[in-house]
């Protein structure tokens, strides 16, 4: 009597708490949080905490507070791709991360095999175009930015000779081939083929060529650091010619780096928490006061991660991995309905997203936006 | 011809300081016959003591630069004599090779671990203007860069043939037995020299890293440049490193202009394997004899 007294109080308290534990949703922030991508890594991850942080002072999602599981790729792809199988078999429905395509690229392979949808800071052209359908952009990747921005400079700007300068890395090799290609689309001609070495310090030469060649202006496509270093030289040698770029070349962090030598300086970004948009300026300063730093695009990015995990949650009306996952193909998130995406977005059948853009310019110290390119 | 003029001027503000950092090559080999593989980390160490003394300790440019002068002397002067050199020297001269090797690995490693991976932002020490000379553009930076560099070690030339003090160092290096036997405290002379190279890193370091950014891996590229200019221009010649220097910042950015951007690092190492293979002393240096 006793016994089955136990046995029935066990299995009610087990059917009991089956619903509950259902609806718990648990994300893995699985991002660089040391290593040399530790600056980009930890906005991505301070933007999804935040983000989180929010949603479950409201109520949750599903009735529950989010669960968020943080884990450090090290800015090495073997390691996150260790970490994503730690989150998986931790139980997470959902990964946000990591930021550096070439971890992408290693561990998104882990989160499909198992899966789960991941929500990644890539910009990368190869990693929507895999075939994989878990995973999902929370920026748009450069493929679609160049474009936009090869226009912005042949219509807008009238140039109709560029000097591309460029890293010779993976990274730099996929821009520019993507600015190549746009380029000759655009009616602009390469004067001036400059590409560069990783890690470089010393960028007096490049700047020469690019300053000596025919060009009406540049397009440089280096990394944070690379671009502040060329900025600095550039303003050493009064190069004279406007020089575009990606959110690489304007980012904060190479604004901070540069100094002065960055003023001028314009290119595309897709998010940046300089635009006059209400929302995006309320969250930028909501961030400052929570973490004490100025957010960039990437910490923009966890933010609005976030908050697409709860409003798809919602939609599908569980935290099920592969119903979030079919629900994100082909999904359109309006602000009136999702207002943490801060601006409307959507995702095509590859998980590439599509949003409004901005062409930004360096002044005193701040990105300004000089124009708000449409979606495409 | 602009063009041209351009890229000396870059060269030589380059090659000036990587000088700075050969001399610390040949002084320390002239000291203990030592070779310091961690000389790039030396030089790039004093610009995070000046940010710390900015950042941390609420310091202005100058007073944060003359405390990282004095850090510099404690740690890469003082403390790596008493704890690294003196130790190591007499297990022989790869022992102490492999603990600068080690050393500058610590030295990488605690500095991104303190603070950070990614290149921090450097003040610049001079004015930030641009002047037309024949059509190039010459920056305060570059010609103040490259005079500093040169009155260091010319200062040090001096002073090493006209005091007595650095004649005493020059005797302890030739000959330590002699100069002892002579009533020279050679062991003075020696942390004399140690000072002095962490003095000249400091130098280094400050004038580099508003181009470079600080950044906890620039020792790796500077230590090996510095390296290849103190064989070039001879290890055992203070002018020798000061050639060496310049000319591998020069041939540095005319093969990046004229030859290609990707093999510009190439070229050096090609200049090296010349030296060693036609005029192993190099340039200025005077051929060595040892007993074995």
């Amino acid at each position: 009597m006793h016994r089955n007294f136990i046995g029935a109080t066990a299995m009610a308290l087990a059917l009991a708490t089956t619903p509950l534990a259902a609806a718990e949703l648990k994300v893995g922030s699985i991002v660089e949080l040391s290593g040399p991508g530790a600056a980009a890594g930890v906005n991505f991850r301070d933007g999804v905490k935040m983000g989180f942080e929010e949603i479950n002072a409201a109520g949750g999602v599903l009735g529950d507070p989010v669960r968020i599981t943080e884990y450090d790729s090290q800015t090495d792809p073997q390691v996150s791709r260790a970490m994503v199988q730690k989150a998986i078999d931790d139980g997470v429905h959902v990964i946000a991360g990591t930021v550096f395509s070439s971890s992408t690229v290693v561990n998104m392979i882990v989160a499909r095999r198992a899966g789960i949808p991941q929500f990644t800071g890539s910009e990368a052209p190869s990693i929507t175009g895999m075939g994989n359908p878990y995973i999902f952009r929370s920026a748009f990747g450069s493929q679609k930015g160049i474009p936009k921005m090869a226009r912005y400079m042949a219509e807008e700007m009238g140039v109709k000779k560029v000097a591309v300068v460029w890293a010779n890395t993976e990274f730099g090799k996929g821009g520019y081939s993507a600015f190549k290609a746009e380029a000759a689309n655009h009616g602009l001609e390469i004067v001036a083929d400059i590409p560069t070495e990783q890690a470089q310090s010393d960028f007096s030469a490049d700047v020469l060529k690019a300053k000596t060649s025919a060009a009406d202006a540049l397009f440089v496509y280096l990394t944070e650091e690379e671009s502040a270093r060329f900025l600095r030289e550039a303003r050493k040698q009064n190069i004279g010619k406007p020089m575009v770029g990606e959110t690489t070349l304007i980012g904060h962090k190479v604004i901070e780096l540069a100094g002065e030598a960055a003023e001028g300086a314009m290119g595309h970004v897709g998010l940046t928490p300089d635009a006059d948009i209400p929302a995006m300026t309320d969250m930028v300063e909501r961030f400052k006061k929570r973490f004490d730093y100025t957010p960039d695009h990437n910490a923009i990015k966890g933010f609005t991660t976030a908050h697409v995990i709860r409003c798809v949650a919602e939609l599908v009306g569980s935290p099920d991995s592969q119903a979030i996952a079919d629900k994100m193909h082909g999904l359109t998130l309006t602000v009136e309905e999702c207002p943490g995406v801060l601006m409307d977005v959507s995702w095509d059948d590859t998980g590439e997203m599509s949003r409004e853009s901005f062409f930004v310019e360096v002044k005193d110290g701040k990105q300004v936006v000089r124009a708000i390119l449409p979606p495409n | 011809m602009a063009e041209l003029i351009q890229i000396l001027v870059s060269g030589l503000a380059a090659g000036s300081i990587y000088a700075l950092a050969a001399v610390g090559f040949t002084l320390l080999w002239q000291a203990s016959q030592t070779i310091n593989f961690a000389q790039g980390e030396f030089v790039m160490l004093p610009a995070f003591f000046v940010l710390v003394g900015m950042n941390f300790l609420g310091l202005a440019l100058w007073p944060a630069v003359f405390f990282a002068l004095i850090l510099s002397l404690l740690i890469l002067g003082l403390a790596f004599k008493k704890l690294i050199v003196e130790p190591m020297l007499p297990h022989g001269t790869l022992p102490l090779v492999i603990a600068t090797i080690a050393l500058g690995l610590l030295m990488k490693e605690s500095v991104k671990e303190f603070y950070g991976a990614t290149a921090q932002p450097f003040p610049a020490v001079f004015p930030q203007k641009v002047y037309n000379v024949l059509g190039a553009s010459v920056s305060v930076q570059d010609i103040g860069n490259l005079l500093v560099s040169m009155l260091a070690i010319l200062g040090l030339q001096l002073f090493l043939s006209r005091t007595r003090t650095g004649r005493c160092m020059q005797a302890s290096a030739q000959n330590p037995q002699v100069a002892e036997i002579l009533g020279v405290d050679v062991k003075k002379m020696v942390l004399y020299t140690f000072l002095i190279n962490a003095a000249l890193a400091t130098i280094a370091s400050v004038l580099i890293s508003p181009v470079y950014l600080a950044k906890f891996s620039n020792g790796e590229t500077l230590g090996l440049v510095a390296f290849i200019a103190a064989i070039v221009g001879g290890f055992n010649q203070i002018r020798g490193a000061l050639v060496g220097g310049l000319l591998i910042g020069v041939i540095d950015n005319l093969s990046a202009v004229y030859i290609s951007a990707q093999y510009r690092s190439a070229v050096p190492m090609l200049l090296l394997i010349a030296i060693i293979l036609f005029r192993p002393q190099g340039l200025l240096g005077t051929p060595e004899g040892r007993s074995v």
